[in-house]
Formats: C-alpha cells, structure tokens, sequence
C-alpha cells in the first residue's frame, strides 16, 4: 500500500476572508510546484526549506498558466508536519468558487481527495499522535465554545494519556504481584495483601471518580447545560428566556399560555452554553394544543441538567404550582421569584413550607432586568465551581473516553466487593485486567478490532 | 553391503515424556509407528525431580488425559504420595502433584508403549533427517521431510517425523570444573542430529537447565526437618482412574531449609560456578533457578525451602529440591551440609547442569510443525521448554496433528482461552523466549475458565474427534455436562420460603436465617454454605449425584459472576483472535509497520491479528496499523 497523496479543503464550507487547501503525502511538493508561481512566476517551490511561508499565484498550467489567485503558501517537509508527511498548505482567497477551484487544481495535478480524518489517521498510523490525542482533535474542530477549546487543547497536549498510563501503571503492579505471588508463593507472600490493596483500589476509585465527574463536566462544557425553564402560564418564562438570548426569540404577550411548543437557545453565558429550552406553562387545560405542550414540557424537565423554575410572586401558590414543584423534585432547581417589580405575595419562606430543596432561591424582574447578574453567577458557581480554569485539570470532552472510564470504576469496585468478599486474591486479577484493559482502550493500548476506523469516519473531511 | 530400508508412517525420534505421548498418540489413531531411543532402558526417565504435577503443571496433566495421553494414567499406577496444592486459594489455582516411584513410572510407560498395537521401540541415534522438496500450488518450493537415518546407515522412510529430542542434543554436563560430554544421568549424547538440523535450515540454539544431588537416606537426620504428608483422601489424575484406586499408603516428604551460612559458601564459591564463570553458553530457567542463581537474585532473602523427597520405595536415595547447582563437587559436599538434618549427608549423585541443542520455536506452527518443512514435527525441551509435562503435552499435540497431517484431515490448535495447553504452544510459537519455558499459573489470562477440575468437560470432545478418545469415555463426559446443567438450572428455579424449618436448619449449619424466600442458588452462593450442607432442605434433589458432578455445581454457582466476566473477556480475545491474516501478506506493503514489528511478523508469520498482537515488539499501534491494512487489503479483494 503505497501512500498516495491526498488533499483536501481545510477551513469551513462557507464563504470567509481565507481558504486553506491542505495537500500531504510523497507528491505533495510536486503537485504544488505544478500550479504555484512566485512574484517572478517562477516555479521554486521545490527549493524552498521547511516550515517557510511564500507569497505568489495559483496558475491553471493546463490552461496556459492562467492566474487563478493570489496566495501565501506554506511547505512543511517530512516528517516534520501534522501527517509526518510532505506537507503544503495553500493560503487562497475565501471564496468557496475560488477555493474549490484551487482544490481542483491539486487534484488535476495527482493528489487524490482525502476522506474523513485522513491527515489525522496518517498522523496516528504514522506514530505520531495516539488515539486520545486523535480523538482530541474532533474535538476541538468541533468544540463550540473557549473553555471547551481549552479542555480539548489540554487532552490534545496528553494530559488525558498521561493521566491513563499513571492509572494503568498502578493497577498492573498489583496484578503482577497477585500473578508473581501465585507463581512463588515460596518468595512472594500475600499475607495481608487484602488490605494494601484495599488501600490501593480505594485511591484509584477516587482518581477515576474524579475523571468521571469531570467527564460530566466535560459533557457540559462541550455540550452545554440543558436548562429547562418552567412555570405557570404567564409567570415570565419567556421573557427570562430573551432577556438571557438578548433577543425577542418568544413571543411574549399577557395572555396567558401564548408558548405552546417548546422553545429552545443556545445562550452562552460566561463561556458556558446554556441549552435553554423554554416550555408551555405547565397546568390543567383542555385546549389540545395547550396539553401537548405541558406533556412535552414534563419529559422535558426530566431530562435536564438545571431547571429555573419561574413563579409570578405577585399572586399566591396554588395547585399547578403544586404540581410543578411535584415534577421537578430531585432536579437541580433554580426558584427565580419573577415579577419583584410588583406586590409580592410569595417569598422564600412560603416555598419552604412545601418541603422541597432548591438550590438557591432568587428574586427576578425580568420587566425590570433585576436579579439576572445573580442568575448568570449562580449558573457558573454551580457547573464549575470555579474550578474549570485550574491548569491541572482534565477534562473527558468524549463520550467513549467516558464510557471506558466508567468501566473502569465499576470494575474498581467489582475488586472492592471481592476484598470485602474475602476471596481468594486470584479472584481480584480477573476485575482488575478488566479495568487495566478499559483505560487501555483510551490510550490505543489495547485494540478493538473496529475502532480505528470507527474514530476516524467521524472527522469531518480536510483534518 | 546390504542396507536396511523400512517405511512407516511416523518416526518419533526419543522417547522421553514428550516421544511417548507422541508415538501412542499416533500408534492409536492407527499410524504405523517407529519411536527411537538412545537406550530403552531410559524411556519416560526421570532425570531431574521425583514428581508429576504441581502448580499449573498439575493442569497440563489432566488436560492431557481428558485429549487421551497416557501421562495422568500412569502416574495414578506409580505415585507414592499425592497433594492437591493451594486448597485455601480458588479453584483455578487448585492443582494436583504427585510424587512418582521414578523406577516404577519408567518401567509401567516402557510396558505401556511396549504393548502399543502399531508401535514399534528401536534402540538407536538418529543421526540424518530425509527431506525432499516440493512445489506448492503457488508455486513456492518447500522442504518435505521423508524419513531419519540412523547411526547404522539404516533408513526410515516415513511421512512424519516428529523430534524429541529432550536434552540430548550435543549435551555436556557441568559439575564445577569436571564436565562431561554426556545427556542426563551420564546416557549417551545424541552428537549428529544438530548438523543434520542446520543443513535443513534449521535454527538452533542453547539451553541448559540443573539438577540438585541425590543422597542417601540413611545419611539424613529428619528430627530436624518437618514432615510433609500427603492428602488423607487421594484425587486420581486422571478422569478414567477410579479414585477408590489410588487411596493408598503413602511416604512422606521433608521441608528443611537453607541459612546465612550456606548463602556464604556459595558467595565465596561463585568464581567456580560454571554458569558464572562464564564457562555455561546455554541460558537456564527463571523460574526453576539454581541454588547459586537464588542466593545472589534473593540476596535479602535469609533462607530458602529444601524439600527432601524419596526417589522411590525401593531405593535409598532422596531428591535435594530446591538445591539444584552446578558448583563443584567439594563446594556442593559443604553448601549441603550446613542445612539442618544435611549435616552428615553422603551424596549419592551430585549436582549438576546440563546444556543441549534445541530450537527457537517461533519456527512452528502452533500445530507444532516447522514452517519451512512439511510434515517435520517437533516436541518437549527441543522446543525450548523445561519440565515433564510442558514437554508431555507437546509431544501430545505433536503426535496428534502429524497423524490428522497425514490423514489429511485439519489439524488441532488449541488457543488460550481453550486450554493451558494452548497457552504454552501459543507461547512457544508467538514469544520470544530466552530460557526454558516453564508452565506457570500466572501464563493464562482465563484461567479461572481453564481449572483442572473441568479439564474433561473442556476438551474430552477434541480428543474424541481426533481420534484417540473412546466413543464411551466421550459419552460419559456429555452426560456428566448434562447433569450438571440441569442441576444448576433446578437450583436456580427452587424457591426456599423463610418458613421456620429452614430457619432451623440454615442455624443448625451455622448459617444466618432468611429475611425473605430466596433460591437454592442464592444459598449456596453463601461463603459458608455449599450444595452438600443444603441437603436437608433441598428435598426433591436427585439422588446419587456423583463427586465430581457436585464440584462443578458449587464452582458455578458460587463464582457464576466472575465466570460470567472471564468469559466476557474470552469473547474479546476471539474477536481479534478470529481475524485471519491471509498466508500471502507481504509485511513491506503494510506502511507505517515500525521497522522491529515488520521483521517480527515476517519471521513468525502469525496466523491471526490475536496471535500477531502477542508477538514480543509488536506495539498496539502496529497492530492498529494491521487491522487498518487488514481492512484496505479485504476492501481491493473484494472489489
């Protein structure tokens, strides 16, 4: 199988100030040389040294060396580039005409159009990149906003590998003591082993709980918080709503039921995406419109990460209060008491009698965008305890990065249950391969039969 | 001048542990067979310690016996004493060892082999392997092999042969600075054989495993040593010994130990000592170490176990294990006299070492055929293991797959999750091994699957297709699978109510009352219940259920989630496991192999992405970079 060169379009599909065409492999200089010219129209670029950016024209050399754009391109010579290959990036002009025109070109001339996550699987296959750090690179490609970026350049850099292998090391030592302990029993004793190890599995339960809870914070970051409002008709959900898109985004009238459907925004929020899904009021109506809606609204709420719960203040609690106090029990509720602006008939005392923990009650007039600032800061103390932008921290940004580590931990525990079980230590190995070989899984240490290809489809073409 | 010229159908060439299994294994699955010894009275010899069995060794053996080897049937004739060890482990490292009447073991083989229908014994050295060449249907042009030639001039035409050779190619012992050109127990050394290897284009190399002494009872004081008994209730080896036949008087064994001053001398003697003067070319076994090699890897260690073990009944002589060396005679008489109850000891035999001739595996098949010889077999310490067993099961697996080879029938690989003997043949062939291999408890990663308890239930269906296991024996074998299935399937399904009467009984055997009804199942899953305690309550049970019927009962019940996990492992294992690289891949077109995993894969040519992965320096990133080509190569066949 020898590596034919491929190239592809680098930036987004859409028409912006510059459009990167990435070209890899043997041939890559060659291509480039065929179709590049600099101010002199000369073709150099054969010459040029490594990691050195030139400024000329994309020419059409089947079509008399007609210019097609100005450009700054870039050589990058094995192995030092992203594939370990031959490398030119052509910096053109942003027009998607123009850039398709450019990648044509290259393709005219030998190099071939390259699949999904193609540069990035020369990178892996190449030894120079492993999986984590592979996977890593979706990510950011595909991370929406600055702190999910930065979790994802963290793990990028390997702090997720490292973090892994310092996990998996522990646990093969005490495999490889149970195992050498077996083998000679005459030099290896086991007496009070259970303990030690004990010790040993409770810590790495820890460590890999901590990845975990990062892992959801991780999710949040890069997925956002899905926040459900919910309330009464006309407690002012709608209005939270635009008041935190900055934009008329519900229509928000007096009468009371005017969302029928659900509503949803992405309202970022001091780095933070919030999935904010507004919903119908929730109480007893016979309008079958009306009535979806409130069901829709209850699965909604179900589901959701955080619920800001809307109460008009000015009128006193009653039965679909009740019921929605009912449904949102065991969630992570925010009370916004809405309406401050007028007379207010409900406070933080009367909720209490209603026995349901909030955490944290919060006076709003969104006529009067009082209370919001609070709003926003406790939404942040909440999912990140301020912890996000500590420097040792590491994020799971991947769901089967997760999923393994999730794994792990249950199989941590499957160990725990046999030390508390008292059985033989041989029995321990069994659980703990299980969890050695699931971190492995992380780090491209252990291989799935399917993975590589797996990961790789779901690059989006041009990394 | 006349030349003798015989054909056969299998020459098996030596008849130690591994040549016996081989030659009955194809005597019985109707092969004419030839099995060639240097000395008929040295067949199924037992040069080094006086036992069969022992931590995982104990596993070899009774899978042996389930796939129809003779190994188990005759150590239930011939042992004197029998343990089963680690009984406060798990099942899994349960394993039986027995010590052997090593006179007696010899001779009840030697009869065994000599009343073998098709099974013909010469006393001879095989000094010339017979090959020819032949084209294959790609075209490629291979060895075959056709017959040995003995010292005599003599011919054997066969279509298989089958090495096992053991210890006596080019062997030279060492016992200090006095070395002789001999094999094991002063036999004659097989000289020619080696040169007739390497013409084939056979790669060999050198090992060398030891001894300790051997001395004369009457000599030893046992008041200072503390006695070491057999069970009171003997389980045979075998799965066809009727266990009320092996409940029988037994001898005791003796534990001493060695101190600081014994430690001192062999410290001061080192510069004498073969291995570490240099003299030794061959590479000794980790994990059966000498004396000398214990005393400077343990240096913090203050003592180390001596076990005193009889040779025999009928002789005076006693094994010294755990004192193997290769010191000389004068260092060997003072390092022995200072364990306590050695003091006065008169050593019969001494100690020594002995480096041979043998090969590196990776040039076989897991079938154990050599890769560049059609029809050339090979088994035992040739193939770079130590250890009676390790080489019976070879020999076994050998004998088995020249036979189905020349039958041309499909052959047998055993893979890890099947067998431990699949594990030590996956071992052989796929690692780099610098010493010999020994069997070890720690090898297989399912063993909690591979117990020697469910040996017969795991592999008595592979010995009954391949021929060497009788219709009965397998039938018996799936009847017992059944009754334990239904068994375990009633257990699962009787609901026990929390009725007063249980409670009474559940106390009565110490156990906690029922807070609600459970299942008989859930009982016996209690640490301190098993399913005999549970009698009185489980009333409609059958009656009669045999032993060996109720120990797998409580096994899988009582560790049905563990198995339930090891055999979401073994599924893993297939998965790559059952991904076959196509013979033909040529390594150089797989870009991206690091330099070290291209050279590796072409010398051992694995046969599955499985086997490739446990290639020593083969990285996981190869391997990835191997199912990858994998996909593209199955992407342009099929297109």
């Amino acid at each position: 199988m020898q590596k034919d060169t491929i190239a592809a379009i680098c930036t987004g599909m859409s028409n912006s100030g510059i459009g990167i065409i990435r070209i890899s492999g043997q041939e890559a200089l060659n291509v480039a040389n065929e179709i590049f010219v600099n101010k002199n129209k000369d073709r150099k670029l054969m010459s040029y040294s490594s990691h050195t950016i030139h400024y000329g024209f994309i020419v059409d050399n089947k079509n008399n060396d007609e210019v097609i754009d100005e450009v700054m391109v870039s050589v990058m010579k094995a192995p030092y580039s992203y594939t370990t290959e031959d490398t030119v990036e052509i910096n053109c002009h942003g027009g998607m005409y123009l850039v398709k025109k450019v990648l044509e070109l290259v393709i005219n001339n030998g190099a071939r159009l390259a699949e999904p996550g193609e540069f990035t699987k020369r990178a892996f296959l190449s030894g120079r990149i492993d999986l984590s750090k592979a996977e890593a690179v979706m990510d950011v490609i595909n991370s929406s906003n600055e702190m999910s970026l930065k979790a994802s350049m963290k793990q990028l850099r390997g702090d997720l590998a490292k973090k892994v292998r310092s996990l998996r090391d522990s646990i093969i030592y005490e495999i490889a003591f149970i195992e050498s302990a077996l083998d000679d029993p005459e030099h290896i004793s086991l007496d009070g082993y259970p303990e030690q190890l004990n010790d040993k599995v409770t810590s790495i339960t820890k460590e890999l709980e901590l990845l975990l809870n990062n892992a959801n914070k991780g999710k949040i970051i890069k997925d956002g918080i899905n926040t459900v409002i919910v309330g009464k008709p006309n407690a002012g959900k709608s209005s939270l709503l635009n008041i935190l898109a900055g934009e008329e985004r519900a229509i928000v009238t007096d009468i009371a039921g005017t969302t029928r459907d659900i509503i949803e925004e992405h309202i970022n929020l001091n780095g933070l995406t919030l999935n904010m899904i507004d919903t119908a009021g929730i109480h007893d109506t016979d309008d079958k419109i009306e009535q979806i809606g409130v069901e829709k609204a209850a699965d909604y709420a179900l589901d959701a990460d955080l619920i800001l719960y809307v109460v008009d203040s000015s009128v006193p609690l009653d039965e679909d209060d009740v019921k929605i106090m009912d449904l949102i029990k065991n969630k992570k509720t925010i009370v916004l008491l809405n309406k401050s602006d007028l007379d207010v008939c409900v406070n933080e005392e009367t909720l209490k009698k209603y026995n349901h923990d909030y955490l944290k009650v919060i006076k709003t007039s969104t006529k009067e965008n009082e209370g919001i600032d609070e709003l926003e800061n406790c939404v942040k103390d909440l999912f990140l305890s301020g912890e996000i932008e500590k420097q040792d921290e590491i994020l799971i940004m991947n769901l089967r990065h997760k999923e393994l580590i999730q794994n792990a931990y249950e199989s941590m525990k499957l160990v725990k249950r046999s030390i508390e079980d008292e059985m033989p230590e041989d029995f321990f190995s069994i659980d703990l391969m299980n969890a050695y070989s699931s971190l492995g899984f992380i780090i491209g240490e252990e291989v799935e039969d399917d993975l590589v290809n797996e990961i790789f489809s779901k690059f989006c073409t041009g990394k | 001048m006349a030349e003798i010229r015989e054909k056969v159908d299998v020459c098996v060439v030596g008849a130690g542990h591994a040549g016996c299994e081989a030659a009955l294994a194809c005597a019985r699955m109707g092969l004419n067979t030839v099995i060639f010894t240097v000395s008929v009275d040295s067949i199924a010899l037992m040069p080094c310690n006086p036992n069969i069995g022992g931590s995982s060794k104990g596993h070899l053996v009774r899978e042996l016996d389930a796939l129809g080897g003779e190994m188990g049937k005759v150590i239930d004739k011939t042992f004197i004493q029998s343990k089963m060890l680690n009984r406060s482990k798990g099942p899994a490292v349960h394993s039986l060892r027995a010590q052997a009447d090593k006179a007696d073991y010899t001779r009840t083989m030697r009869s065994v082999l000599e009343n073998q229908d098709n099974l013909t014994i010469k006393q001879a050295e095989v000094c010339e392997l017979l090959s020819d060449e032949i084209t294959l249907e790609d075209g490629t042009v291979k060895k075959k092999i056709t017959g040995v030639k003995i010292y005599t001039g003599a011919i054997y035409e066969a279509k298989a042969v089958i090495l096992c050779t053991g210890t006596y190619l080019k062997a030279r012992c060492l016992c200090g600075e006095a070395i002789t050109y001999t094999g094991p127990n002063g036999l004659q050394p097989a000289n020619y054989l080696t040169d007739s290897l390497l013409k084939l284009g056979i790669e060999i190399r050198r090992f060398k495993t030891g001894t300790p002494a051997r001395m004369d009872k009457r000599s030893i004081d046992f008041s200072k040593m503390e006695e070491q008994l057999g069970d009171e209730v003997v389980v045979p080896f075998s799965f066809s010994t009727n266990p009320d036949d092996v409940q029988k008087e037994q001898v005791s064994c003796w534990l001493t130990y060695t101190n600081e001053k014994t430690h001192e001398i062999i410290r001061n003697n080192l510069d004498r000592s073969p291995l570490y003067a240099g003299v030794i070319e061959g590479t000794g076994p980790r994990y059966c170490p000498s004396i000398e090699d214990k005393v400077v890897k343990f240096a913090e260690k203050e003592r180390h176990q001596v076990f005193i073990e009889p040779e025999g009944i009928h002789t005076n002589e006693m094994y010294v294990g755990g004192m193997s060396s290769s010191l000389p005679e004068d260092v060997q008489l003072a390092m022995y006299r200072t364990v306590p109850g050695l003091e006065n000891c008169k050593i019969v035999r001494n100690a020594y070492a002995i480096e041979y001739d043998c090969i590196n595996p990776k040039q076989l098949y897991a079938t154990l055929e050599f890769k560049d010889v059609e029809g050339l077999y090979s088994g035992g310490q040739f193939n770079g293991s130590s250890g009676y067993e390790e080489a019976a099961v070879q020999g076994l697996v050998a004998g088995i797959n020249a036979a189905l080879f020349i039958k041309n029938k499909p052959q047998i690989v055993l893979d890890r999750s099947q067998a431990y003997i699949g594990v030590l043949i996956d071992d052989l062939v796929t690692k780099d091994n610098f010493e010999p291999y020994r069997m070890m408890t720690s090898r297989a990663e399912y063993r909690l699957l591979l117990r020697q308890d469910n040996a017969d239930l795991r592999l008595t269906k592979i010995g009954y297709e391949a021929g060497l296991v009788s219709e009965e024996t397998y039938k018996k074998v799936l009847k017992k699978q059944e009754l334990i299935d239904s068994e375990v399937e009633r257990l699962k399904s009787t609901l026990i109510g929390a009725n007063k009467e249980v409670q009474r009984i559940l106390e009565g055997i110490g156990s906690t009352s029922l807070k609600t009804g459970t299942t008989l199942a859930e009982l016996i899953c209690r640490p301190e219940l098993n399913y005999e305690l549970l009698s009185e309550i489980d009333v409609n049970r059958p009656e009669n259920m045999p032993k060996d019927v109720i120990e797998q009962i409580n096994i899988n019940i009582k560790y049905e989630g563990y198995i339930l996990r090891q055999l979401k492992q073994v599924e893993q294992f297939k998965k790559i496991e059952n991904k076959k690289i196509p013979r033909d891949i040529n390594y150089d077109d797989v870009a991206s192999l690091r330099i070290e995993a291209r050279q590796k894969l072409k010398a051992f040519m694995p046969i599955n992405v499985g086997q490739a992965s446990r290639i020593s320096g083969v990285s996981p990133a190869d391997i990835s970079v191997l199912l990858v080509y994998l996909e593209t190569y199955k992407y342009t066949e099929n297109s």
